[in-house]
């Protein structure tokens, strides 16, 4: 009998209410995964993005009104274009969480709309990320400063973000949590932000 | 190239990485990003935020047992990739994938102005715009909001110049006159949807933190 799936890790267990735990372990976890994946062609390490990711895309396809059983099909796509297009992916640009969300709403799209989303060109950056362990690390902090503030809301806005990008809200949901007070965090996003906004035009230098 | 001073609005780039926004909307984003280094940065920053928040979800689902299997299976197939488009001439990659890397096929509209409709579903559509030097950009929908980037030439109206790369928004309160500057034609890129409200969830919590 084969083995179930349903997440490797502690945090996944967890569930939601360890952000900050996701933060700390899993995040460096996830990116020797995908590197082991890009570098080395590893199937264990693909097989532990699959045990994170696997249950969290088909989570978020079904959010969006797409069948299990087509949610299911979507996810095979997405985590074969993940060991397919490992090559593209740079720690130094993108959290392994990012790409593959990216990676998963574009599949969710074109199979919804029988045609290929509109993407935008594609920049070459120019040294590999591992010639320049400064800008590897500078988006690794802000990135974890993005999480850390996201992990920091209320239990509630945060759960408005996380369903703003990964689920679908209701009108009356709309009407009624927009005046959330969101003024704590927003300093520090902003400067996460920022700081990711000049990271990335330094690569392209 | 002059720097871009009208961007796309950071609601509809954070509408684009969540999917939400309309597939007329998207081809502007699409085209805008090819071109813009902030807009770009804003977008991924955007990623990285929405990937968070997949990783904040909990794993509960459970997924079939062999899937993971059936995955692995498939992993030595050879890649059905498409090669991303490139720009052509003065087409980003996203407009010259929807000519097909093709010249566009321009037809009259009228009054000298010649465009070609790249797509249109009933609610939303998207279209490029050839306007003589001089000539008033025609109207093209006021029902929802309208998206216009200039892809060759400029244009001029009430709120300001709009030069190449340059996105202006319009709803239906805007009265203005857009007119082609006078000279080399303005070519542009002119999408409309009648879905978009602005109200979403992401405007109101993203853009008063979001906001680069």
């Amino acid at each position: 009998m084969r083995p179930r799936f349903r997440g490797t890790c502690a945090a996944t267990r967890k569930g939601r209410a360890n952000l900050a735990e996701v933060q700390n372990t899993d995040r460096t976890e996830q990116i020797e995964w995908m590197l082991a994946v890009r570098d080395q062609r590893d199937r264990a390490s693909f097989a532990r993005l699959f045990g994170f990711y696997a249950p969290r895309i088909k989570g978020m396809l079904m959010r969006s009104g797409v069948p299990a059983a087509a949610a299911e099909d979507i996810v095979q796509d997405v985590m074969l274009a993940v060991w397919h297009k490992a090559a593209q992916f740079d720690p130094a640009r993108s959290q392994v969480s990012g790409w593959i969300y990216k990676i998963a709403r574009n599949r969710q799209i074109d199979i919804a709309r029988k045609a290929q989303r509109p993407l935008p060109e594609e920049i070459e950056t120019q040294t590999r990320p591992e010639e320049d362990p400064g800008h590897l690390l500078a988006f690794e902090q802000e990135a974890g400063q993005l999480k850390e503030a996201l992990s920091r809301l209320s239990p509630e806005q945060r759960d408005l973000i996380v369903r703003a990008y990964v689920g679908d809200l209701t009108h009356r949901e709309i009407q009624t949590e927009t005046g959330l007070p969101m003024g704590t965090i927003k300093s520090r996003i902003r400067l996460g932000l920022d700081r990711l906004r000049h990271e990335l035009k330094d690569l392209r230098n | 190239m002059s720097a871009i001073a009208h961007h796309i609005p950071e609601e509809m780039i954070a509408g684009y990485v969540a999917g939400t926004l309309p597939p007329a909307f998207e081809m502007v984003v699409a085209a805008h990003v090819s071109m813009c280094d902030d807009c770009r940065a804003a977008l991924e920053a955007h990623e990285t935020l929405a990937g968070a928040a997949l990783e904040a979800t909990s794993a509960e689902l459970p997924i079939e047992g062999d899937l993971l299997a059936r995955v692995m299976d498939r992993l030595d197939e050879a890649p059905v990739q498409a090669a991303p488009v490139p720009r052509m001439d003065i087409y980003p990659g996203p407009i010259a994938a929807a000519l097909g890397n093709q010249p566009p096929r321009w037809r009259s509209a009228g009054g000298g102005v010649r465009q070609q409709i790249l797509f249109e579903d009933g609610k939303g559509s998207v279209r490029l715009l050839y306007i003589p030097g001089g000539m008033a950009v025609p109207d093209h929908g006021h029902r929802g909001i309208e998206l216009t980037m200039v892809l060759s030439g400029a244009f001029s109206d009430e709120t300001g110049q709009f030069r190449v790369g340059d996105v202006e928004v319009a709803n239906e309160d805007l009265e203005h006159t857009p007119t082609a500057d006078a000279g080399a034609p303005c070519i542009c890129l002119a999408a409309t949807d009648a879905r978009l409200r602005f109200n979403s969830i992401l405007p109101r919590l993203a853009q008063p933190f979001l906001r680069i």
